[in-house]
């Protein structure tokens, strides 16, 4: 780490908190005391090891399917006691918030009457499910998984930049990174107490049981994946694993007699909980898609008849769009009569004539973001876009408004990262993961992706991001 | 949670199997002992086709190799001739061959790879490995001085995929499965083994004697590892039928027919008493009729009616027997 500097950022590592500073460097010098050959060729011992094992993703190419790793960086993001603290209270506060607004809109839509979100907004949005009109989900709980992308900006703040209510994935990383870390780095974690990831399986598990239908004994849990060709794959083996519980694809899953089986070899069996990685459009081919071959035709039926659970609910991707995000402040004032603990990113909506008159006037200074759409494609950012990539965004901003947001440019926090040219300062954030039965639980820690080209601001993995592991101090 | 499971109760839903992993085990089991096989048989057809003494087998030995895999019209699309190299280039790397080493632990991949959710991360990562060792074999590897090594390599996956499952794989009806797959293969496999080379070491029916090429009668039994168990068995001398009659009858070989039978009949036993699947019925009564005609012929019989009819009878029951399997398992109509 000789040289490492991070002028005018926050690093995860280096950076003094004021809480959990000895242990913070403890770890550093202990990494700067190896040499770069010593961390490249452990480097190279962890990406080995999760090729071998599988943690892969799949590429489909013409002829071949690619196995393809998530890049493995060894310096590890650490987040101190209290930090975590904050961030656990924020993800419940949030996630808390999410589930009464989604049953609001769901029922009575009071939050639409009072005007806090324009109806349309809701309404309008391609997630929003009418099907779900009226329909009382187990516990309230809509979302039941919940991943909610963080960033830290120069002062150390944590801001929320986006929330994943649908099927958010990336957390068999945060365990398997911890695995990697426990065989390759032994000597480095000797000795500094870390908060366990061990528990996700068995904590998802029991949310799935406790939002099983009413009155069913010991229920029978699924996880209900796309199959083997799917390119999140090695997740779904990896939950159903931990979970405990078969792993379904949609043609070993049948109704029948309003009920919901799975084919066993010894004739049908009762399913009563499905934790499902499939988008609601794949469901079921009666209600949703007709020509999803991956879902169960009559699903959404027994669903509504309160014979099987499905986690997470349907539509719930209405209040993960981008739009809704930005009324995310107003929307925890008004069921919790609370300020958020966790900020947003400020944010302005390009649909109100403010906001876009905001937008275009600082279009060099701004990201831009489409609502809708995920992956980190379309969107602009400001201070990187030549004169050219300004001005064809600016038609497009000004040719369909209600499309975008815009943020200011995020300085987000770095974290000392094994590049080619040695250890040097990249960009990360932080997904934690949040579970909710009866209630919410937070997985201490999260994905830590980090954008492994030096200066850039996306840390996707579809654009060349990686991850670490992510220890949260006791 | 007991290990064991009371014949008289109903088995705990937690011991239940999807029926697509049933039907993964059963082929992930096959293609494994496929490969071994078949890596096993080019093995030593190489070694005692450059050493043998005496006539040659019609067609060569290499024509034979495509003939136990009844590849020869698909074989014959690809290549003029039946020899070493187009023969291992057929049957190791072979493009678009779906009965190519390669193709086949890509094929046991995948359903390991449907079964990762059962099945130990050890298992798992062996297959992995193993995969990507067979699908970088070039065809160098494949040459006189190194097709030995390469064939070693190749058992040895099998074999340690064999020690991985023993030692990690949990005893319940998946378990079942896959012995139920890996025995009916390997049955297949020394039926078609000993129907073909049976009848080109034999140029007719009474050259048992002056003729008799002893180290092509070693070769067939190295082919079905079982050159050292049949001189302990049988010390003092060799003849056609003491070798069918090992490879087809004795109780203690575990390639040998009635072994596999009686394996298959094992565990198709245990699903129908422990596991209280009662669909396992039919091919249990299959499997008794073929053992029954053996115990009853005996080799002699079988020789005097003629072998090929046996064996090819034989194949008959057994692809019977893999449809009732999976009809009762997993292609259920119902």
């Amino acid at each position: 780490m000789a040289g490492y500097a991070a002028p005018g950022l926050f690093c995860e590592l280096t950076t003094p908190r004021g809480d959990s500073d000895e242990a913070l460097a403890l770890i550093a010098r202990r990494f700067d005391a190896m040499s770069l050959d010593e961390l490249r060729r452990r480097a190279k011992v962890a990406e080995d090891d999760m090729y071998d094992l599988g943690i892969t993703f799949t590429v489909y190419s013409e002829r071949e399917a690619i196995d393809r790793i998530l890049p493995f960086d060894p310096i590890p993001r650490v987040i101190a006691r209290r930090e975590w603290q904050q961030i656990e209270r924020g993800m419940i506060q949030r996630v808390t918030a999410l589930n009464l607004f989604l049953h609001d809109i769901y029922h009575d839509q009071k939050i639409l009457r009072d005007g806090v979100i324009p109806r349309a907004l809701v309404e309008g949005n391609p997630n929003f499910r009418r099907e779900m009109m009226g329909f009382d989900v187990p516990c309230g709980t809509y979302i039941h998984i919940c991943g909610i992308d963080l960033v830290r900006d120069e002062t150390g703040r944590f801001l929320v930049l986006e929330d994943n209510a649908r099927t958010p994935s990336g957390v068999s990383y945060v365990v398997e990174n911890r695995n990697m870390m426990r065989r390759v780095f032994a000597d480095v974690m000797d000795d500094i107490k870390l908060r366990s990831v061990d528990q996700y399986g068995m904590r998802l598990q029991q949310a799935l049981c406790e939002v099983a239908p009413a009155g069913v004994q010991d229920p029978s849990v699924v996880l209900l994946s796309p199959g083997i060709y799917n390119s999140a794959y090695f997740e779904h083996v990896f939950l159903a694993r931990e979970m405990g519980v078969p792993l379904v694809e949609g043609t070993d899953l049948t109704v029948e007699d309003g009920r919901v089986w799975m084919r066993t070899t010894a004739g049908l069996a009762p399913v009563h909980s499905i934790y499902r990685r499939l988008d609601d459009d794949f469901l079921d081919p009666a209600v949703f898609r007709a020509d999803s071959g991956i879902g169960v035709r009559g699903l959404i039926d027994v669903w509504r008849a309160g014979q099987v659970s499905i986690a997470n609910a349907v539509g719930t991707g209405v209040a993960d769009d981008k739009a809704v995000y930005a009324y995310m402040p107003r929307i925890i004032r008004y069921y919790l009569d609370e300020d958020e603990v966790l900020p947003n990113v400020p944010t302005h909506i390009c649909g109100e004539p403010d906001g876009l008159a905001h937008t275009l006037a600082n279009l060099e200074q701004l990201v831009v973001k489409p609502v809708g759409e995920s992956g980190g494609y379309g969107l602009l950012i400001g201070p990187h876009a030549s004169r050219a990539e300004l001005d064809e965004f600016r038609a497009k901003l000004q040719a369909k408004p209600a499309n975008y947001i815009s943020q200011p440019v995020v300085k987000l926090s770095v974290c000392p990262t094994l590049g080619e040219e040695g250890v040097g300062a990249r960009h990360v954030d932080l997904r934690p993961f949040a579970i909710t039965g009866r209630r919410t639980w937070v997985l201490p820690g999260g994905l830590t992706r980090v954008a492994l080209k030096r200066g850039s601001l996306v840390v996707n993995s579809s654009q060349g991001g990686g991850s670490k592991d992510t220890w949260v101090l006791e | 949670m007991s290990a064991s499971v009371d014949a008289t109760e109903e088995p705990p839903r937690t011991a239940s199997l999807l029926s697509r992993y049933a039907e993964s085990l059963f082929w992930l089991a096959r293609y494994m002992e496929r490969i071994e096989n078949r890596a096993r048989i080019l093995d030593v057809t190489e070694n005692f086709s450059r050493n043998s003494i005496g006539p040659t087998p019609a067609g060569g030995p290499w024509l034979s190799v495509v003939q136990i895999n009844s590849d020869e019209e698909r074989f014959f699309q690809r290549h003029k001739q039946a020899d070493a190299t187009s023969v291992l280039e057929f049957y190791v790397t072979g493009a678009d061959n779906a009965t190519a080493i390669t193709a086949e632990i890509g094929f046991a991949r995948e359903n390991a790879r449907t079964l990762r959710p059962i099945i130990s991360t050890e298992m798992w990562t062996q297959i992995n490995i193993f995969h990507r060792q067979v699908r970088a074999i070039a065809p160098a590897d494949l040459s006189p001085s190194r097709l030995s090594a390469t064939c070693g390599m190749l058992k040895e996956g099998c074999q340690t995929h064999a020690g991985i499952l023993e030692g990690t794989f949990f005893r319940d009806q998946g378990w079942m499965f896959y012995q139920i797959g890996k025995h009916l293969e390997r049955a297949d496999q020394i039926t078609r083994l000993l129907d073909i080379k049976y009848h080109t070491l034999l140029p007719s029916v009474d050259a048992v004697g002056s003729q008799f090429d002893v180290s092509q009668w070693n070769a067939l039994l190295r082919a079905a590892s079982g050159y050292h168990a049949f001189r302990r068995v049988f010390p003092s001398g060799m003849s056609a039928a003491t070798v069918a009659g090992f490879l087809l009858m004795n109780n203690a070989f575990p390639r040998s027919l009635v072994v596999c039978l009686r394996q298959v009949e094992t565990h198709l036993q245990q699903l129908r008493t422990a596991y209280n699947l009662r669909a396992a019925a039919p091919a249990l009564e299959r499997l008794d009729g073929l053992r029954d005609a053996m115990v009853e012929q005996g080799i002699a019989n079988i020789l005097a009616r003629g072998l090929h009819e046996f064996l090819d009878w034989v194949q008959q029951e057994l692809l019977l027997l893999g449809a009732e399997v999976a009809a009762a398992f997993w292609h259920r109509t119902a």
